[in-house]
């Protein structure tokens, strides 16, 4: 277990620093950052002096290796647009996207596992066939198609939840959230629903298809045979190995989730990172796009190894314990 | 009395072309304690027979005919629930496959434990020490510390003692054992039989033992039953079906055992193919392959027919003792 941890890191660590290695790139790709940074008509000792004081006169390998090391500390220097640290920044937008992503998962794991067990359990009934078909729908629709649906539907004609922002937000020390107010619960429900829509659909029918497929199982067939209690073989023997795969592609699909949140974000104008990102695009911000891309990955090798290790203490057969197999 | 009765069984599955009979006009039984063989091939209706008996013929199949009673009472008709009861407790089953007979994720305690406690009314300790003594039981080594492991700490061998262990362990009164062994390597393949062959002697558990291999037949068995093309064509002890075989099937599989002894038979193939459910012949479904078939064959399905001793299915036999 401990060797494949350190395999593991090392991997990781060789991931971001490519990652680092693209992010960096922007930066030659965007043109020559002093002329963004000093007047119109500096002379070309103004400019070097500049360039001298930012290190762009160093070897590209230095200057990758600069990046890198402030980089591991969060620094990733000014915004380009506003001039206020981009960590700064990124951490004031960080708590919107998480909350959002969690509140999304979450909604994605508790309606889609139990839906996937009640189709998979039931394949011909009339309640497994209308969701099945829906969840075709819900994972065919464009995201930003049934984010604007539900603003026209909940907002605009009932009035119920609001069609953008947070709703009232409460700082705990940097973070600030809307899991305490009426208000930011309520600004919540719409787009972690169109968020979590795609994910849950996803779920819901690998779930299905899982069952259906240990539901066949000789070890089921044996469980039956044994005259064990329905309950049990579907809850105990087949549910367990259902989620064993589940939990990979849900982890994986976490990552989605802050992806595809810049569309969310977009369209509820959520004040997240996702939207940051967006702007920083248009503003050609690449500081904040740099450390964006930066960050997200890093969530997402982060996540990856976490699903790696969770699926070897749930499958005893990936569990290298030393006990060998006897005769 | 008879612990097991199967009377003109008849299971069916309907399909797009009409139902079909998996299994046709079954009739068995099986005494307390007793081995009953099951030999017959590959489609014959053997494994179809005990899903019947154990109640888990797999829809949209059903039973369509005949009923099934064990201890006297019919078991056929019952409602999931009290079947449920049933299985495990007083009919138990080990299939093929022990490599994929037991689930992955639970260690071989648990699923020994809830299969006791489904059953029994016992304490989680006494389940457990119940547990380590099955696992003694059939064979497994320092049963105090593998009952914690997983099923792919075993190997095929040990896992199909497992598995035995858990058929046996709320102490049914029949087991069905579905070719216990046909997975497994030929070197344990003698180990298990005998196994389940100490069981039934200890525990007083009745066997109905589905196997190709007639030489397992031979030194297990006190009665044998022949399948073809979904019905019983001759049932009887082992001694008389072995050696006086009266259908010609029977003589044919015989045949095709190859024998080391003083007088080494030909290999004897018999010739043809088993009709498949749906195109069986309208007459006995034997005649097409059948060296001493006559008109009636063709017309007329032979009942079966016989002693306690034995019976067969077979109009040549009306035709001696008519
Ligand atoms: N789900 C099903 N639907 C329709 N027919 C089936 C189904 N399952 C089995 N059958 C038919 O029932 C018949 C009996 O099958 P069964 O599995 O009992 O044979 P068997 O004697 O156990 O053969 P084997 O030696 O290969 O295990 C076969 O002809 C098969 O085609
Ligand atoms: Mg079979």
């Amino acid at each position: 277990m401990l060797g494949f941890l350190i395999r593991r890191i090392i991997q990781s660590i060789f991931v971001m620093l490519t990652v680092a290695l693209i992010a960096f790139m922007m930066f030659r790709f965007m043109g020559d950052p002093v002329n963004s940074l000093v007047a119109e008509n500096a002379t070309t000792e103004e400019r070097d002096a500049v360039r001298e004081r930012l290190g762009l006169d160093q070897p590209i390998w230095v200057q990758y290796g600069r990046f890198v090391a402030r980089a591991s500390t969060g620094d990733f220097g000014l915004s380009w647009r506003n001039a206020r640290p981009v960590s700064t920044l990124l951490s004031e937008r960080f708590p919107a996207t998480a909350e959002l992503v969690l509140v999304a998962a979450g909604l994605s794991l508790l309606i889609g596992i139990p839906l996937g067990i009640l189709t998979a359990l039931r394949p011909s009934s009339l309640s497994a066939q209308s969701l099945q078909l829906l969840s075709l729908i819900g994972i065919s629709l464009p995201t930003f198609v049934t984010g604007i649906l539900l603003i026209l539907i909940f907002s605009v004609w009932l009035g119920w939840l609001p069609s953008f922002g947070r709703g009232t937000v409460i700082d705990i020390g940097w973070w600030s959230t809307g899991f305490l107010t009426v208000s930011g619960l309520k600004a919540l429900i719409l787009p972690s629903f169109m968020l979590c829509l795609f994910q849950l659909t996803l779920i819901m029918r690998l779930v299905r298809a899982e069952m259906m497929e240990v539901l066949r199982t000789d070890y089921i067939k044996f469980a039956k045979a044994r005259g064990l209690t329905n309950r049990s073989i579907n809850f105990r023997h087949a549910l367990k190995n259902t989620l064993i795969p589940v939990i990979t592609i849900f982890g994986l699909q976490l990552g989605g989730l802050i992806a595809f949140a810049i569309v969310t974000e977009t369209v509820f104008q959520w004040p997240g990172m996702g939207a940051l990102f967006i702007q920083a695009v248009s503003f050609g911000d690449v500081p904040v796009m740099a450390a964006y891309l930066v960050l997200v990955s890093l969530i997402f090798v982060i996540i990856n190894t976490t699903v790696d290790l969770l699926y070897a203490v749930l499958d005893p057969r990936l569990r290298v314990d030393g006990t060998k197999s006897a005769h | 009395m008879t612990l097991l009765t199967v009377e003109n069984l008849t299971v069916a599955f309907p399909g797009r072309r009409g139902t079909v009979n998996a299994i046709e006009d079954v009739t068995l039984s099986v005494s307390p304690g007793e081995i009953l063989g099951m030999v017959g091939e590959s489609g014959a209706g053997k494994s179809m027979t005990g899903a019947a008996i154990i109640g888990l013929i797999e829809p949209p199949g059903g039973i369509t005919q005949g009923e099934i009673r064990l201890e006297g009472d019919r078991i056929d008709n019952l409602r999931p629930e009290a079947m449920r009861r049933i299985r495990g407790r007083k009919i138990g089953a080990i299939f093929q496959d022990p490599l994929t007979s037991l689930n992955p994720v639970l260690t071989v305690g648990e699923q020994l434990i809830e299969t006791i406690q489904t059953h029994l009314k016992l304490s989680k300790a006494d389940a457990r020490e119940r547990a380590i003594d099955w696992l003694r039981r059939v064979g497994i080594p320092a049963p105090e510390a593998r009952i914690d492991t997983y099923p792919h700490q075993y190997s095929g061998g040990m896992r199909q003692r497992v598995v035995i262990a858990l058929a046996l362990c709320a102490e049914p009164r029949l087991v069905i054992a579905d070719e216990p062994t046909t997975a497994l390597d030929v070197s344990v393949q003698a180990q298990i039989i005998a196994l389940l062959r100490r069981l039934a002697r200890e525990t007083g558990v009745a066997v109905i033992l589905v196997t190709h291999d007639m030489g397992v037949i031979a030194e297990t068995a006190d009665r044998v039953a022949v399948m073809y093309a979904g019905r019983i064509v001759e049932v009887g002890s082992v001694a008389e079906v072995l050696t006086a075989p009266k259908h010609p099937y029977t003589s044919g599989l015989m045949a095709s055992i190859p024998r080391i002894g003083p007088r080494p038979d030909v290999l004897a193939q018999i010739e043809g193919a088993m009709p498949r459910p749906n195109a069986r012949p309208e007459g006995c479904a034997f005649a097409p392959r059948c060296p001493h078939k006559m008109d009636i064959c063709l017309q007329q399905r032979p009942k079966l027919e016989g002693s306690e001793e034995k019976s067969v299915a077979c109009h040549l036999i009306e035709e001696v003792s008519v």
